[in-house]
């Protein structure tokens, strides 16, 4: 996806010299190899730090919450979504935005670098079309990018931007016959105990440092319930049961609203698969309510509506 | 002492049966400080713990008292302090920075004017067997912040991995006792003494990159607080607790009550200069309730205020875990070079 980058900076140059917008959210490449580094640029000038590669797996539309004036944002599939979600929720204009949007092939998970790499350091990671060359002190390995893509890139069926003023290049063709709920089938299958059992395995190393939350566009709360200390809706300590209500409740306030963009796994500093409850609830919204979150501005979100003559009698 | 690989191994679990011994062991992606034992399995190949081990002598979580609000009970409204253990330990493989790290938060915890008994008396019960980095990572700037791959500071013993043999050398009397308590091992000769300092000299070379800090103590302090690079500096967090909570020289804690019928407990938490409710007032008042100032308070904290306060360097020991792992990577050391030039 090395590609796009000319074609970002061309865009955000122009936009930025015509006036069209007064800042442009990007990515310039990080200092550490598969991390690279938002950034707002006003200045035309400044064009050439933008980046493009398959590590821009974060999401960019977290910035947009709240911010004033003209915004050009690049954005992929799942980034236009939430950029959907977010003016369905009245947290930025569509007339505030420029969207540039960014056909996608998918992000790859730097963990899943690391593990192929056998667990040495990687100190430079060469993307190459559809392989990946990561270099350290003594070994070179090459990778196939399909074999460490991120979980929820590989059932993605949403790679092009649902909303977008221009596009950087022709739209990618879409990944169809994925089976994008096997993993939330097999834990409903289990017995209860054994969900638990799953759920607590899970989460047992959380440190509750929040970054999963943060992360996230859906989780823009003037104060979190778990920030809130008078009165305390969960304790702050890392007791266990503690952590188990705060990823509950996050995964039910992203309910019919997250767009399985995976940001919030990949900037667990210690590997937590929290994305097993917000994909069941997606699953659930898909299976109930027929409803993908973010895909048009014409439709109020399964959740925020209400239908007396509902076909579904569970509502009546 | 010399020990082949082999015999430190037995060493150690002969010394577990007297002593909590705690050594580096991979779990999943990532190595943590376990207990030694039948599944605690050392890796003596690793780089670094994702977490620091301040937790060690600081945990997360920690209760400090017990009270009770039940009026008919004789202590009502009565803090107790909770029992707490504090059985000698030693942290064996420790890294360098992070032993470095203990010495720079000592100054909080452990000073004429204060003493946070607790991690005073964890801390004097843990005896520190740190092993020297053969192999530094690309993000480490031990050098640059006071330490090294084979810093000594915070250490009671250090370990040079020679292959298939360690090093083992005693700094403090503490760090005797330990090498005292271990079975086996031989006097080490002049060829492996030699062939550890070659090591020493080669792994410091190894790290490349030096960090200014030099100029941040003459800095004024209004004026840095009032530069013009924090905005964009901290445009792209996410105000998380990575950096923090993975840090080893951070040591903010909070304190909270947790109630459950008519018992409660007081409990003091990691907190972090990033959460939103770190400079909450009772007044509802926040004086940092912009992202930016809570970025600006991070470093200027690490870089300037304990610079100044203390004259013992900055609190940061280069271990480079906020640069790997914060999600939108701020890195310290290009900021640190932003302040100190500015
Ligand atoms: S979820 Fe889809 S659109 Fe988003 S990064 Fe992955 S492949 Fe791209
Ligand atoms: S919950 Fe996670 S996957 Fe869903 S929108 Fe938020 S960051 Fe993306
Ligand atoms: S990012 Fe990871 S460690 Fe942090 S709160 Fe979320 S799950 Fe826990
Ligand atoms: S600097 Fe990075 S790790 Fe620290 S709070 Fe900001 S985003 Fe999180
Ligand atoms: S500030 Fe960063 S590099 Fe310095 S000690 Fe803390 S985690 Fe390590």
């Amino acid at each position: 996806m090395l590609e796009y980058t000319e074609k970002i900076r061309e865009t955000a140059r122009k936009l930025l010299e015509e006036g069209k917008v007064e800042a442009f959210i990007g990515y310039t490449k990080g200092t550490v190899p598969m991390m690279n580094h938002p950034v707002v640029i006003r200045d035309p000038g400044k064009a050439d730090i933008l980046h493009w590669d398959s590590n821009c797996a974060l999401n960019l539309c977290n910035y947009l919450t709240k911010m004033k004036g003209k915004i050009g944002i690049i954005a992929n599939g799942c980034n236009s979504r939430n950029i959907v979600t977010h003016i369905l929720e009245n947290q930025v204009s569509r007339d505030q935005l420029y969207i540039v949007g960014i056909p996608c092939k998918g992000m790859v998970d730097h963990r899943a670098v690391k593990r192929a790499a056998g667990n040495r350091e990687p100190e430079e990671v060469i993307e190459e079309g559809d392989t990946i060359v990561v270099k350290g002190r003594g070994f070179e390995e090459t990778i196939k990018k399909k074999d460490v893509m991120q979980r929820n890139c590989l059932v993605c069926t949403h790679r092009n931007p649902v909303i977008y003023d221009e596009m950087v290049a022709p739209s990618v063709e879409e990944q169809k016959e994925v089976d994008q709920f096997k993993d939330v089938q097999m834990i409903e299958e289990m017995t209860s105990e054994k969900k638990w059992n799953f759920f607590t395995r899970a989460i047992s190393k959380c440190i509750r440092c929040y970054a999963c939350r943060n992360a996230c566009p859906l989780c823009y709360c003037p104060t979190c319930f778990v920030d809130e200390s008078r009165p305390q809706w969960v304790g702050k300590s890392s007791d266990p049961i503690d952590t188990m209500t705060f990823h509950i409740l996050r995964a039910y306030h992203c309910a019919g609203r997250c767009t399985d963009c995976g940001a919030c796994e990949r900037v667990c500093p210690v590997g937590i698969p929290m994305r097993q409850f917000t994909k069941k609830l997606n699953k659930d919204a898909l299976e109930l309510f027929s409803w993908e979150a973010g895909l048009t501005l014409d439709q109020r979100p399964a959740l925020d509506t209400y239908r007396p003559n509902d076909y579904n009698d569970f509502v009546r | 002492m010399l020990f082949t690989k082999d015999d430190w191994g037995k060493a150690l679990e002969e010394l577990r049966k007297s002593t909590r011994i705690l050594v580096p062991v991979k779990e999943g992606d990532l190595h943590t400080f376990q207990p030694l034992a039948e599944k605690g399995i050392p890796d003596w190949n690793y780089q670094n713990t994702r977490m620091s081990p301040k937790a060690l002598v600081y945990p997360q979580s920690e209760r400090m008292f017990e009270y009770s609000l039940g009026e008919g009970d004789a202590n009502a409204h009565v803090l107790k302090e909770s029992s707490k253990e504090y059985k000698p330990q030693a942290v064996v493989g420790i890294r360098p920075c992070d032993a470095h790290a203990f010495q720079i938060v000592k100054l909080n915890f452990d000073n004429p004017e204060f003493k946070d008994p607790w991690w005073v008396k964890r801390h004097d019960s843990t005896t520190f067997v740190g092993l020297g980095c053969n192999e530094p990572c690309s993000t480490c700037f031990c050098t640059s912040v006071g330490g090294g791959p084979f810093g000594k500071k915070g250490l009671d013993v250090i370990l040079h991995d020679l292959g298939s043999r360690f090093l083992a050398t005693s700094l403090t009397a503490k760090g005797e006792g330990f090498l005292a308590g271990l079975k086996g091992g031989q006097k080490a000769g002049e060829k492996d003494i030699a062939e550890a300092q070659e090591m020493e000299e080669w792994a410091g070379q190894k790290i490349s990159g030096k960090i200014p800090t030099r100029q941040l103590k003459d800095k004024v302090v209004n004026q840095l607080f009032n530069a013009p690079f924090w905005e964009e500096v901290a445009f792209s967090c996410i105000n998380c607790g990575t950096c923090t909570f993975l840090c080893p020289t951070c040591w903010c804690f909070d304190i909270q009550d947790e109630v459950l019928g008519k018992e409660g407990d007081r409990i003091r938490n990691w907190d972090s200069c990033m959460f939103p409710l770190f400079t909450l007032h009772g007044s509802g008042h926040n004086p940092r309730d912009k992202k930016t100032q809570r970025v600006r308070q991070r470093f200027m904290h690490k870089l300037k205020y304990y610079v100044d306060k203390y004259g013992n360097g900055v609190q940061c020991s280069g271990c480079g875990r906020c640069v790997r792992y914060c999600p939108v990577n701020i890195d310290i050391r290009q900021v640190c070079e932003l302040m100190n030039n500015y």
